[in-house]
């Protein structure tokens, strides 16, 4: 699915993660923790090509991503799903239009108003905004969005980066029981986030595993946190 | 650069979807419009110059090659006897297919310009006029003027090609002017389009950067910004080539006289020429654009 092997990144100055190998399973599901600025999102960048590492593999898909053309690139994307830190949308399109929009650019656009669409827009809660414009929409709709939008290519990974960075304690359990719903489906979830009682949360519902950044190398922590 | 049919296709007759995914941009639109309009327009009258000139080159090249003449400058007297004489030389000079002496009546007509119609030309002592018209490989004039100076002393021949050669070079000069312009005019439009396609490309970078994580080729981007700005150019241009085309059929006549000025315009075939323009302005801007998406997308991971 998704390997890293002894993978390294630095930005210009110094190493922000070395030495890094993981291999997620699929059907598992997983926590990305750490301090802020620990490279949570360097990593899951990594892990969707967004970012090549400086050293070491990335394979995707069984695909070493330094291999991919730009286009391999954009067909890796339809196959994994990401939920992005700062979401962004097409701002004068509906939400229906966006959320389908993986659907549209990868030219499978009969499917985008299908009934397959309504079912997610239902799954997620935005039946009622699917005609509403992105910037009407509030953090925890957003973020909703964004994950509909993730999943609609129905993906075998989601990856999912501070989804509840800007939400509500509820609004969290919400997201996150939306996340543990697909992982049961058999998707490999991958959420990075600091908030440790989404963790806990998720604990209790989910066989979890937890990793770690810390001092630029992935740990697997342990039971309690 | 290579397109293949396909991709042409699916160019003009895209998804709607995909044209849907960039905003659409009203004024900057009209702009692009407007702009490959007024260069459209412009070209077809570089094109009328070129046509015209080129026409022009050709008539004064092939018609006045061909004919020569010879003044008989002589007394009224010995003016028949040496006129005769210079017609026998001319008969047996290889390279001449006729020549023929003009009658009072004719060149009364040729001079009535300059001294009235109303004077006598027998009383003045005007040289006879022969004209002489060459078969395609032509005499040699050099020759002809020594066996004239030697037979027929009174005899002068004027072969055309000292006045002829400058109007010539200076049409030919014109109708290189009249390319050069539309070369240009194609570059202008090609600049003007690569502007606005970057102008577009960066007021859309957030479109472009959400197209592009959600998993659309470049190609797919590209198309979306190529096609909008081809049509946009090829309209353009279109209405332009109208207007342009109606002000070259609105230019006063001058009948049989046409100079050169009046001469400005198409001909037969000629007319479908400023057809080809809009065209041209469409590819020109596929082009550019193409460039410019790609190199706004390769900047882009």
């Amino acid at each position: 699915m998704i390997e890293l092997e002894n993978v390294a990144y630095s930005y210009g100055g110094g190493e922000l993660l070395s030495d890094i190998s993981i291999k997620l399973a699929p059907g598992s599901f997983y926590f990305l923790t750490g301090p802020s600025g620990a490279g949570k999102t360097t990593l899951l960048k990594l892990c969707y090509g967004a970012l090549l590492p400086t050293a070491g593999q990335v394979r995707i898909m069984g695909n070493d991503v330094r291999n991919l053309d730009r286009d391999g690139v954009a067909m890796m994307r339809r196959n994994v799903g990401v939920v992005h830190q700062d979401v962004k949308f097409l701002d004068h399109l509906p939400v229906a239009d966006n959320i389908a929009l993986p659907l549209t650019v990868s030219g499978r656009q009969n499917e985008a108003g299908g009934a397959d669409l309504g079912e997610l827009l239902a799954w997620v809660g935005l039946n009622h905004r699917a005609a509403g414009l992105p910037p009407e929409l509030s953090g925890g709709e957003r973020q909703r969005a964004a994950l509909a939008r993730a999943v609609i290519m129905s993906p075998d990974v989601v990856l999912a980066d501070e989804p509840t960075g800007n939400v509500d304690w509820e609004m969290s359990q919400r997201l996150l029981k939306l996340l543990i719903e697909l992982n049961k489906m058999g998707k490999t979830v991958l959420i990075a986030t600091h908030d440790l009682s989404l963790i806990r949360a998720a604990k209790s519902e989910v066989q979890a595993r937890v990793l770690r950044i810390s001092n630029r190398r992935l740990q697997l922590a342990g039971a309690d946190l | 650069m290579k397109f293949s049919v396909s991709e042409l296709r699916s160019l003009f007759f895209g998804d709607k979807q995909a044209d849907r995914v960039v905003p659409p941009s009203g004024f900057t639109a009209q702009l692009t419009l407007f702009a490959a309009g007024a260069m459209a327009f412009l070209a077809v009258f570089a094109l009328a110059l070129s046509l015209a000139s080129g026409r022009l080159a050709a008539r004064w090249g092939d018609e006045l090659a061909r004919t020569s003449t010879i003044r008989i400058v002589a007394p009224a007297g010995e003016r028949a006897i040496q006129t005769d004489a210079a017609l026998r030389v001319l008969e047996t000079t290889a390279g001449v297919e006729s020549a023929r002496a003009l009658t009072d009546e004719e060149q009364q007509t040729l001079l009535s310009p300059w001294f009235g119609a109303e004077i006598d030309l027998r009383s003045l002592p005007v040289p006879r006029l022969i004209e002489v018209v060459e078969n395609p490989s032509g005499f040699d004039a050099e020759g002809l003027r020594l066996r004239l100076a030697a037979e027929v002393l009174a005899a002068f021949l004027d072969d055309h090609t000292r006045w002829r050669a400058p109007l010539v070079q200076a049409a030919n000069r014109l109708r290189l002017l009249g390319w050069i312009a539309i070369f240009l005019i194609g570059a202008a439009v090609g600049a003007m389009v690569t502007l606005a396609a970057n102008a577009a490309l960066a007021a859309n970078a957030q479109v472009v950067a959400v197209l592009r994580l959600v998993g659309a080729t470049d190609r797919y981007i590209a198309e979306a910004f190529i096609r909008r700005f081809t049509i946009r150019a090829f309209i353009g241009a279109g209405v332009g080539v109208i207007f342009g085309m109606l002000a070259v059929l609105l230019l006063p006549s001058a009948g049989d006289d046409a100079g050169f000025l009046t001469g400005l315009g198409f001909q037969g075939a000629g007319w479908l020429a400023p057809l080809l323009i809009p065209v041209m302005a469409g590819g020109v801007a596929l082009i550019a654009t193409r460039i410019a998406s790609r190199r706004a997308l390769e900047a882009l991971s």
